[in-house]
């Protein structure tokens, strides 16, 4: 009784971990090997959904999709923005610091839907939306980002979700920088660039690794907001590798093509999860410090 | 280095230069989400908006409410509603019992691959959901959850299980030891002591991880869309997003008056417990 006792107590976590995660992992790989469509067939087709990679014409640009897409939100907003913000909230009064953090936190839990519809409204090709009022009070004419350059609209959309999470490590990370480094920095003179370069950025340094490496991963598999916003259009101007998987498995029902296309992002998921492993041994290692 | 009566300007005035600039790039990146909430909540109860001035006070947008809308295809309201609650509840329910019991066994007790699977599910919540999804619409089918409700209840409980487990056991960890061992001493069983002393003990856990579970399944999208097709089954979050793709750019005071609705949860908690977000939820939500 005593050995059963944690087995009985994991057990029903265990049921739903085996067949949501596991099996689906599982399944995943023989099918990428298949033309399964709705019907649910498993007629294998050797490598032929590996082959059609090459010919397929939309590859090409989703590839340059996914990369403009990820190398601007991350360096701009979910790393970029993430330091700034922490930077910025750190130095100032700490209770200012902490109603900016605040707010960044908004888009994170507002639901997606509804957060799609904000940008939507901010970029809205008529005269309504937020950035052609500010366009037009300031005598520019109106502009259509939506069905001219949407990798915008996207960028920020994801952007301003993103941003927070390597705000909130960031931050909690420069917090726990004891403060006698700053203050015999000041005593010597040191300004706030000298010393956020000299100090803070060389002791946040895995943490801005860490983030660097989990947001690339992590905004290569993301496809929620493309997909309420632009669903990948106008013309597959925003289509990226992950919202391209999701499409052809429900919109056209390529079960078998869509498991190769995910195959590509299991391997991510796999690297992601041990870079994550890694990232869990520095909070905690941040917080023995901290105490 | 100088003696205070030595510095020029710049260096007197230095810190008041800095602060300056500081809350000025942080205003301008920050403003658009304070507009575009307050836009949300103003032009719902307008008739129109003068640039960023609403006209006309109405309730008209908020008709849904109390008038069927079949008519431009969206269901009834209240049912969308309770099933967005059903799904809320189900998931918080799901994981606040699933989490208790299993970081319970993790935190106490020494079986065989304890260790092993703690990092098999860190690993499992780093995964991206999307990698799975071909293979969860099979799963579902097969197991004939596919378009029910609490197939999306299962799933939404799964994705986020692990970390919820990680998160309770840490909290297990830092109740000592001895507490529990001067129950068992007294006779009571394993259970009547993790009920009795180490429940009460984790309780601000408890309430941080039901919130957010809470939340999470009251947002839930990506499987509401995917595997749910009768639209008596769907949440808010397809209701939403049903009219946003049939009137984006167009009828603004129906979209924001159905997203408030859909958002009161949210901004409850964030009114109640907005400065305490930032340290309730790291690493708790994926980015």
């Amino acid at each position: 009784m005593k050995k059963k006792l944690p087995w009985i107590l994991i057990s029903p976590t265990l049921a739903m971990i085996t067949i949501f995660f596991i099996a689906a992992v599982i399944i995943t790989i023989p099918l990428a090997f298949t033309n399964m469509g709705l019907s649910f067939k498993w007629t294998f087709n050797g490598i032929q959904n590996f082959e059609s990679f090459m010919r397929d014409p939309l590859i090409p640009t989703v590839i340059i999709n996914t990369f403009i897409f990820v190398a601007l939100t991350l360096t701009l907003f979910n790393f970029g923005m993430a330091l700034l913000l922490s930077l910025l909230t750190t130095s100032i009064n700490d209770k200012w610091g902490n109603f900016f953090r605040t707010i960044w936190m908004l888009p994170r839990i507002t639901p997606s839907v509804v957060f799609g519809l904000l940008w939507l409204w901010i970029f809205d090709p008529g005269s309504d939306g937020l950035l052609n009022i500010l366009l037009r009070f300031i005598g520019i004419g109106q502009q259509d980002i939506f069905h001219h350059a949407p990798m915008v609209l996207i960028v920020l959309a994801n952007g301003y979700v993103g941003a927070s999470m390597g705000m909130m490590i960031f931050s909690s990370a420069i917090k726990s920088i004891p403060i006698e480094y700053y203050r015999a920095a000041s005593v010597d003179g040191a300004g706030w660039f000298y010393t956020t370069r000299r100090i803070t950025l060389p002791l946040i340094k895995w943490h801005l690794l860490f983030i660097t490496t989990y947001e690339t991963l992590s905004l290569f598999t993301s496809y929620e907001y493309i997909y309420i916003i632009t669903n990948g259009g106008p013309v597959n101007m925003t289509n990226v590798w992950a919202l391209y998987t999701y499409q052809t498995a429900f919109s056209n029902f390529s079960f078998g093509y869509a498991a190769a296309l995910s195959l590509v992002l299991v391997a991510v998921g796999i690297v992601t999860g041990f870079i994550y492993l890694k990232g869990i041994n520095i909070q905690t290692n941040t917080k023995n410090i901290e105490l | 280095m100088a003696k205070t009566g030595e510095l020029n300007f710049f260096n007197k005035h230095s810190k008041g230069i800095f602060n300056f600039f500081a809350y000025m790039i942080l205003i301008i990146v920050t403003i658009p989400i304070i507009i575009a909430y307050l836009w949300l909540i103003m032009r719902s109860f307008s008739t129109d908006m003068n640039g960023f001035i609403p006209v006309g006070l109405t309730l008209a947008n908020w008709s849904f409410l109390w008038k069927s809308n079949s008519n431009i295809g969206l269901p009834n309201i209240w049912i969308i509603t309770l099933n967005t609650l059903l799904l809320a509840i189900g998931v918080a329910a799901i994981n606040l019992f699933l989490a208790s019991i299993s970081g319970f066994a993790f935190s106490r007790f020494n079986f065989k691959g304890n260790k092993s699977l703690l990092l098999l599910l860190l690993l499992l919540h780093a995964f991206p959901t999307i990698a799975l999804m071909v293979s969860i619409f099979y799963i579902l089918n097969a197991i004939h959850l596919l378009n029910t409700l609490w197939g999306v209840i299962l799933l939404t409980s799964s994705m986020d299980l692990p970390w919820d487990i990680w998160i309770i056991k840490g909290f297990y960890d830092s109740i000592p030891a001895e507490l529990e061992w001067a129950g068992v001493v007294d006779g009571y069983s394993r259970i009547a002591v993790w009920w009795k002393v180490l429940i009460p003990n984790i309780k601000h856990g408890l309430f941080v991880i039901g919130i957010f579970e809470f939340l999470a399944g009251w947002s839930q999208f990506i499987f509401v869309t995917t595997f749910i097709f009768n639209n008596s089954y769907w949440t808010l979050s397809q209701y939403v997003y049903t009219a946003l793709g049939d009137y984006r750019f167009a009828n603004y005071g129906l979209l924001t008056a159905i997203s408030v609705w859909y958002i009161i949860p949210v901004a409850l908690l964030f009114a109640v417990a907005g400065k305490y977000l930032t340290q309730m939820s790291l690493g708790g939500v994926k980015g």
